[in-house]
């Protein structure tokens, strides 16, 4: 043990151990214990993550269970064709980052920065989808329980004819890529060629972004054009709701009632605060769904943001070479938080997106 | 992973002067291991004598504390953190007691008197009983009885200790900035949503202080799991570490459950997301489902390490091996589990149906069963013990004593039909007190004295400890004793005034309350001057046999200097006295010539 170590190196020194080619901290004694070790820390924290979200599909469930007519309406206004983008976009993101982990394990360091890179584009492509997803449906005025107001199609525009939320979304992003791409050119000037490496590879995550913002709108818009798809979404979806919940005989718009029919089962659900009468407008009892779509992928979208820098994170240390057959534990830990939030995903989209 | 142990095989590249250091800490190893067989005095002074230089002088200056990774420092740290949370919050219980003196008291407004016992609740649970004995003895403690030089995650240790700093402040930013918290600790729905007072911050807060004890729980696994001594298996764990991982499973488990709740508190507060409001069609009674999911089981996080402290007391200072070792290491575990199952039990009075209200009252009383294993388990320790009545021994023994009062009438609260009567009561205030102040704090009191010499090589006045201890005990029951009877005669919780008939229960409960407040802070002078101005002690001044005391007192920087012999934690026969050094060494240390036979043979 540590007997002859002097007494002046305590404390400060945990970390430097960086420095050297050797990552094994000073309390452990093998570099097994320390893998070993950081496996299971990762493994309980991944546990901690599933209680944490466990409480939203316990919400999830009840609510379903209280209000199954409001669920099966009110998904009509989540677009499923983006929510399956977004999903192919996460798997694939969970391929590379298994590639980035085998490339770590075999010290592959430069294939391993290459699949991180692309793991943090998909992640950021993943968050343009849903901010286009989520700025759409504020237009819409689809709001949270106490906020929703569900009106069609009149909203402002800011430049671009592109909702302003999605404008205000997209500030952060906007400055980050600023920041990032000024401050590769700075590093790139001044001669330091490695950190101007990691700054560009920021810039492209960031880019990211926009790709997948500029992918949401174009297919909106086309969505938009096409009138079929347009108006089958607009308007099947509140006709269904006062099948559900109006008296049959008051509303008679059983006909219009979309082909799946799922109306008719939930009769027995009568809600007092359904404005009845008016047609185009959708009770705001079915703010209950959105709230509970927001909190989910609210906090999704959370750990999509915390699981990128953990990301670039890694991404810099295989940059400067780090990983090796016997030292690659930060990887395989962050990896396994990634497909955890992937995970989570797999389950979100069809329990939101797909309730028929 | 079998590559990873392959290439671990293969001499990784280190840079010279480390691969020096590993040489030369080979030939020490080596050299430690050849005297094993004949210690000489030197090595005997070396190892277990009062070292110059240890965790706490090694390096100076403010700095050296608030970046440490040390998890001594940081258990120090907590400790202090702890008592200035429970100073404060018992300052809160010293002001309500008082206003209650009179049945028509104006010393508190009743709103003021409402954010009083809040804050008193909520500091206490969240603050100082769920971090108390884990973070700071168990931070402490734990690595040591390992022989570990550190836990698992150190720099997750620290940032545990600062969430800890960020979630207490944000707790009491509630009356600084929110002005005031109103709601109970429990932050109940509808009443927490369209209070004014400082509801998000108090929440915030506990969220905080919930990833703080996620931190401490996650390092406290891995670490037992990853960085026990070689040799050291399950069963030759102190009981102390049974209960620390039982705890921590609950941490883990239970915890990020109120995080979540609490994160849709405020999102309902501040956005009205309809889940909990009634006013939006949510559902109020979900709330207390989704809190108590968690805050049962933090009911075990207080109790459970306090055990844990009792059973290494009642053995060491009974001198005799623990009786049934292995039930009481399962029944903490039992515990841990059947915790999860009986959050209902709160809710009997609030709309459940007949049938889940029946299964939570019978998995309630099945709770019983592990405590009462553990209770019979000490009892049959100290039977034919050789029995010190020392400080901690009389804080373990009022342990006893009292927990077995506050477990009992859990039962009282537990049956379906006496619940009716006494939910709400004085008697559910009573019998939590005797579990959380009885039993945890008393643990902590007790095991505060036991582990003080380890921690600053110093004695303390054991007249005075011993003191602090019966005023605890007296103050302790005057104070609660009569609670249990106006709360079966029907006073209500939280009142700010009340029916005449029963000022004289809460006189008596006021003038107890502050005998156990002078007991406490004795109990804290004692040790404070004991840290500075008592008599230096040895490595193991009372004969215990885990392995902490086999480092010196105080421990070195980096635990041990040498490789701690694993034995038998309960197995006192392993420590001999050395008279030179004043203290007890493990038999492979002593000096053979002084050395008696072993009493009894050693089974494993």
């Amino acid at each position: 043990m540590a007997i002859a170590e002097t007494h002046d190196t305590h404390g400060e020194h945990h970390d430097d151990h960086h420095d050297h080619g050797e990552f094994i901290a000073h309390h452990f004694e093998s570099p097994e214990q320390q893998f070993d070790s950081g496996k299971l820390g990762i493994w309980i924290f991944l546990v901690t993550e599933v209680l944490f979200f466990s409480g939203l599909f316990v919400l999830y469930t009840l609510y379903r269970n209280y209000h199954p007519e409001i669920f099966q309406v009110a998904h009509h206004y989540l677009d499923k064709n983006l929510g399956c983008l977004n999903t192919i976009v996460l798997l694939f993101s969970s391929l590379t980052m298994a590639l980035a982990v085998r490339s770590a394990q075999t010290g592959k360091n430069k294939n391993c920065e290459t699949y991180l890179l692309i793991t943090m584009v998909c992640a950021t492509i993943f968050l343009g989808v849903k901010a286009v997803e989520y700025s759409h449906k504020w237009d819409l005025g689809i709001w949270p329980r106490s906020m929703f107001h569900y009106h069609e199609g009149v909203h402002e525009t800011g430049i671009f004819g592109l909702s302003n939320y999605l404008i205000k979304l997209s500030v952060i992003p906007t400055l980050l890529l600023v920041g990032f791409a000024g401050y590769a050119a700075f590093q790139y000037l001044t001669d330091k060629a490695n950190n101007a490496r990691f700054y560009i590879g920021m810039t492209i995550m960031v880019l990211g972004y926009f790709a997948g913002v500029v992918g949401g709108v174009v297919y909106q818009n086309a969505i938009a054009g096409d009138s079929h798809a347009h108006a089958a979404l607009q308007t099947a979806a509140p006709l269904m709701l006062h099948a559900a919940t109006i008296d049959k005989s008051s509303a008679g718009h059983d006909d219009h009632v979309h082909a799946d029919g799922e109306g008719d089962s939930h009769d027995d659900h009568d809600h007092a605060d359904v404005p009845a009468g008016s047609q185009e407008s959708v009770p705001d009892s079915v703010g209950i769904f959105f709230s509970i779509y927001y909190c989910m992928t609210g906090l999704h979208a959370i750990h999509i943001i915390g699981g990128i820098v953990a990301l670039a994170w890694i991404y810099r240390r295989s940059q400067l070479g780090h990983w090796r057959e016997d030292y690659f534990g930060p990887v395989d830990y962050v990896g396994l938080y990634w497909h955890l939030v992937d995970l989570i995903w797999i389950y979100l989209f069809p329990l939101l997106y797909l309730i028929d | 992973m079998v590559r990873l142990k392959r290439a671990c095989g293969q001499t990784a590249n280190k840079l010279p002067d480390e691969t020096q250091q590993r040489q030369r800490q080979n030939t020490v190893a080596f050299k430690l291991k050849k005297v094993t067989t004949m210690a000489t005095a030197e090595t005997r002074n070396k190892i277990f004598g009062t070292p110059e230089t240890n965790y706490l002088n090694c390096t100076k200056g403010w700095k050296s504390w608030a970046f440490t990774l040390d998890h001594k420092r940081i258990g120090v740290m907590y400790l202090v953190g702890v008592t200035i949370a429970l100073f404060l919050a018992g300052a809160f219980a010293l002001i309500l007691r008082s206003h209650l003196v009179k049945f028509d008291s104006n010393m508190l407004s009743y709103d003021r008197y409402n954010q009083m016992f809040t804050l008193h609740g909520a500091v206490m649970v969240f603050a100082f009983i769920i971090p108390s004995i884990p973070a700071a003895l168990g931070n402490f403690v734990l690595p040591m009885m390992l022989g570990a030089k550190d836990v698992a995650f150190p720099r997750m240790n620290l940032a545990s200790f600062y969430l800890w700093i960020v979630g207490t402040m944000c707790l009491l930013g509630a009356i600084l900035f929110g002005g005031g918290l109103d709601t109970g600790w429990t932050f109940y729905t509808p009443y927490s949503i369209e209070t004014e007072t400082g509801v998000i911050w108090a929440t915030f807060g506990a969220f905080v202080l919930g990833f703080s004890s996620i931190f401490t729980g996650l390092n406290f696994l891995v670490t037992v799991n990853t960085m026990r001594s070689p040799g050291q298996t399950w069963f030759k764990l102190p009981l102390f570490l049974w209960s620390l991982y039982a705890t921590s499973i609950i941490q883990v488990l239970a915890t990020p459950v109120l995080g979540i709740t609490l994160l849709l508190l405020i999102a309902e507060k501040t956005m009205h997301i309809g889940v909990f409001d009634p006013r939006y069609g949510g559902d109020p009674v979900l709330f207390q489902h989704f809190f108590w999911f968690y805050s049962h089981p933090a009911v075990y996080i207080m109790i459970l390490p306090g055990m844990g402290v009792i059973s290494e007391l009642i053995s060491v200072y009974s001198q005799k091996r623990i009786f049934g070792y292995s039930f009481i290491a399962f029944s903490s575990v039992a515990i841990a589990l059947l915790g999860f199952l009986v959050w209902g039990h709160h809710m009997f009075t609030s709309g459940q149906s007949p049938l889940v209200t029946l299964i939570f009252s019978a998995i309630t009383f099945s709770v019983a069963i592990p405590s009462a294993v553990k209770v019979f388990n000490w009892l049959a320790t100290l039977f034919k013990g050789s029995i010190l009545l020392n400080t901690p021994m009389l804080y373990a023994l009022s342990f006893i004593f009292l927990f077995g009062i506050g477990g009992l009438t859990g039962l009282f609260l537990g049956a379906l039909s006496t619940d009716i009567h006494l939910h709400d009561t004085y008697f559910v205030v009573a019998h939590f007190h005797f579990v959380m102040v009885g039993g945890t704090l008393t643990a902590l009191l007790g095991g505060l004295f036991h582990w003080w010499p380890k921690m600053f090589g110093r004695m303390y006045n054991d007249f005075w400890g011993r003191v602090s201890c019966a005023l605890v005990f007296i103050g302790f029951n005057v104070t609660f004793f009569p609670q249990f009877v106006m709360g079966a005669r029907g006073m209500p919780r939280r009142y700010a005034s009340y029916d005449p008939e029963f000022q004289i229960f809460h006189q008596i409960s006021t003038v107890g309350a502050f005998v156990l407040g002078i007991g406490i802070l004795l109990a804290y002078g004692v040790l404070v001057y004991a840290a500075r101005y008592g008599k230096r002690c040895g490595s193991n001044p009372f004969r215990a046999a885990s392995m902490e005391w086999q480092s010196s007192s105080p421990p070195d920087f980096h635990n041990f200097i040498h490789k701690p012999t694993v034995n038998d934690p309960y197995d006192f026969d392993s420590q001999v006295y050395d008279e030179e050094l004043d203290t007890y060494l493990p038999r492979e240390y002593a000096d053979p010539a002084k050395t008696p036979p072993r009493k009894e043979p050693v089974h494993h």
